[in-house]
């Protein structure tokens, strides 16, 4: 068994992925979830699952210690179940340390949100900032994005129009795929005449909230192979946060997910990204964040990112297809359910096309510095 | 560790930094020595932030590292050393700093407030239930099942409270007797005001090596040698309260590790959670180191005393050191530690210690986290 090989995602589940779900409470949702995983590899929670790991915050769920809500529904009563308050993508790092420290063999890993129970989304966005030197300037953060993209493009020299490019492709990218909310048909120019935020953010390039739950089911070399004909491997993985304090970031690149990168290619062996992978399925909540992201991951040089896309080499018929699931702008803002749902779409990618390896790397949103990489491999 | 205390000046980031510097000098280490940072840190709605663990990673030595927060409501504490744990045992890391926050008292006028919203909304939440009552709830059932009097139950109260006199920490030692527990004020019956642990700020952290670095850097390390958590279903109402059986499950899983079959023969001492008196019993009973009804007769003979067959809380408990969140469960791992090395000075426990416990407990009395440590 070589390293690559250590940890195997076996099955995923869904439930949601709308922009409303009244039919569904969070805990019918992610029991739906869970089934699909279960049942692709015909496993039993109550017996078979050695841990279970929620990813999800407290304010966004409107519960204090959510984890007390969790372990029935998926099976995971009187076993071994944690939080991890960080983007689902990072539950599925821990999982992987758990497996590869010998304490599990099979880990279930959930993430859900329900945006559309949230009235105060604002409120809450704002909370996340420091109460005395951001949150009065800031807002619910909308400001904070706009600052960055305006600093990236400024030294990258990166037009809007790239920008906006991002949103074309992605929203295009979804028309295909089931799970989209927010696919669109739309010409740049019609990308571009959405209204302005705040200078030079405009509607048009925000993510959109929706409401979805993943599970993800991980497991050891030996599991894998009893349960299932096609694992797909974990082959690197990693996770890097910058700072809390938003003065002290550097706006022209995503330290962040530079930092993750590292740690997972080094793991993954990977000397070249911008040749390793046969698609990525990265952030872009925010679509200027899809060409950072692009250039933070070794994908493209530094201020190359823009040109390539205007180019159409990131399209899913180009040379370097970057979210042809359609990312967040069309699937939707998923808080920390965004990096379980990349991660679904890669690991169908990967098992529906002649494809090797792919990228997946979450964000967690403004104002956040911390993201998670994964490289799967078939 | 910090101190503990009702109200301390620092911000949650300024204590996560003390700690978190503390324990590296004590290992004589860098922030740049660090591989990866874990944070545990309780509900979001005590210092109103959302996302605390992004807020906390600075103070918590996170600055671009590899940092997680990890979230299991009051086992949190114990449940930090373990996440550390698997990062080590992996081999994805080699030190790992796991640091422990709470800060209660941003939230006004008490953070009894910020448990309305742990309550499943449609059935609890409008009975304007606390976290007080269901713990009545769970004591009056224990002493029912068990024939165990409030007497047998403040006699915990009474020791750790005495422990805690030597803790430097401490934000509550006292001298009192099983009187003083009977008549303090009634809370909720029969929860009374020194049945009960006070709210609290501090920080505690605690620095995680693998084996090789560990003899490098120490000559005496303390191993973490198992490890277990569990989680009940949500539906409390639906369990017998007198006994914890999720935390039963907790402690085989750690015990299996460390290839304990006798727990009450192999552990020597333990720091078991007692945000309440009749917790320490309880949890005794759980972790399986005493019978089930069998941890008041323990007590009452003497058996938990530091100078006991069995101590129990020799640094003095959340009654008695205090009870932020998650800083109290790494504080009782800090304690563990302090023992096993002969470190822990007027608290050292008289006997000579090998193997220790440590174990913290929480969400809706569903929680179990234990860590078994040894020399």
């Amino acid at each position: 068994m070589t390293l690559s090989k250590q940890v195997a995602l076996v099955s995923m589940g869904y439930s949601g992925f709308s922009t409303v779900t009244p039919q569904l409470s969070f805990k019918e949702m992610m029991f739906e979830a869970a089934n699909m995983a279960y049942a692709q590899v015909g496993i039993d929670p109550r017996a078979e699952v050695d841990s279970f790991i929620c990813c999800e915050e407290d304010l966004l769920e409107g519960i204090s210690i959510t984890d007390e809500y969790m372990p029935d529904q998926l099976g995971g009563a009187q076993r071994a179940l944690c939080t991890i308050s960080q983007d689902g993508l990072n539950g599925v790092v821990q999982g992987y340390m758990q497996i590869t420290s010998g304490i599990a063999d099979l880990v279930v890993v959930e993430s859900h949100v329900k945006f559309s129970n949230v009235l105060s989304k604002r409120d809450v966005h704002s909370l996340a900032m420091d109460p005395y030197l951001e949150r009065p300037f800031l807002d619910d953060g909308i400001p904070l994005a706009a600052l960055e993209m305006r600093r990236y493009m400024h030294e990258n020299g990166v037009s809007e129009e790239s920008v906006a490019e991002v949103v074309v492709k992605n929203k295009r990218n979804g028309l295909k795929n089931p799970r989209s909310s927010y696919s669109a048909r739309l010409t740049l120019d019609e990308v571009m005449r959405s209204e302005e935020l705040w200078s030079p953010l405009r509607r048009s390039y925000v993510a959109q909230p929706a409401d979805a739950c993943v599970v993800a089911v991980l497991a050891s070399y030996a599991k894998a192979r009893s349960i299932t004909d096609y694992p797909i491997w974990i082959e690197g993985v990693g996770w890097f946060s910058e700072s809390s304090w938003i003065g002290l970031r550097d706006f022209s690149r995503a330290l962040y997910a530079e930092g993750a990168s590292k740690m997972a290619y080094k793991m993954a062996k990977i000397d070249n990204p911008s040749k390793a992978f046969d698609f990525v399925e990265i952030d872009d909540s925010i679509a200027f964040k899809e060409l950072q992201h692009l250039e933070a991951l070794g994908i493209y040089p530094q201020g190359k990112a823009a040109e390539a896309t205007l180019k159409g080499e990131t399209k899913e018929d180009g040379s370097m297809p970057v979210n042809p699931s359609g990312g967040s702008l069309s699937l939707g803002n998923l808080a920390e359910t965004t990096g379980l749902a990349r991660l679904l779409e890669a690991f169908e990618t990967l098992k529906k096309k002649d494809y090797s390896k792919a990228l997946v790397q979450s964000w967690r949103g403004i104002p956040t510095s911390t993201a998670t990489v994964v490289v799967l491999g078939v | 560790m910090t101190l503990f205390r009702h109200r301390m000046l620092e911000t949650g980031k300024e204590m996560a930094f003390e700690a978190a510097r503390m324990a590296l000098d004590s290992a004589g280490l860098e922030r740049k020595d660090v591989d990866a940072v874990v944070l545990g840190s309780a509900p979001d709605a005590f210092d109103g932030f959302h996302m605390k663990g992004e807020q906390l990673l600075d103070g918590a030595g996170g600055f671009r590292k590899p940092y997680t927060r990890v979230f299991v409501g009051g086992g949190t504490g114990v449940f930090v050393p373990i996440a550390a744990w698997w990062h080590v045992a992996s081999g994805l890391a080699d030190i790992v700093l796991a640091v422990g926050e709470e800060k209660m008292s941003p939230l006004q006028p008490h953070p009894q407030y910020a448990f309305w919203t742990i309550f499943d909304q449609f059935l609890e939440r409008p009975l304007g239930v606390t976290l007080l009552w269901i713990f009545a709830l769970e004591m009056r059932r224990y002493m029912h099942v068990y024939n165990v009097s409030e007497e047998d139950i403040a006699l915990v109260a009474v020791k750790n409270k005495a422990n805690a006199l030597d803790h430097p920490a401490a934000q509550l030692p006292a001298r009192i007797t099983v009187e003083d527990v009977l008549k303090s004020e009634p809370i909720c019956a029969p929860v009374k005001r020194l049945d009960v642990s006070p709210t609290s700020d501090g920080a505690a952290a605690v620095v995680l090596a693998s084996e090789e670095l560990a003899r490098k850097l120490t000559d005496t390390p303390v191993w973490i040698t198992g490890v277990g958590w569990n989680v009940d279903t949500t539906y409390w109402t639906n369990r017998d309260l007198c006994y914890p059986e999720y935390l039963e499950k907790a402690a085989r899983m750690a015990y299996k590790m460390a290839h304990i079959t006798n727990p009450r023969k192999e552990i020597d001492f333990a720091e078991v959670y007692d945000p309440f008196d009749y917790k320490e019993l309880h949890h005794m009973e759980g972790l399986l180191l005493a019978g089930k009804g069998e941890a008041p007769k323990l007590t009452r003979e003497g058996v938990t005393q530091r100078d006991g067959d069995l101590p129990i809380n020799p640094s003095g408990g959340l009654l008695g050191v205090g009870n932020p969140i998650a800083a109290a469960g790494v504080m009782k791992v800090a304690e563990v530690f302090w023992q096993l090395r002969g470190e822990a000075g007027k608290r050292q426990v008289k006997k000579p210690v090998n193997r220790g416990l440590a174990q913290a407990w929480g969400d809706l009395m569903q929680v179990g986290t234990v860590v078994i440590m040894e020399r």
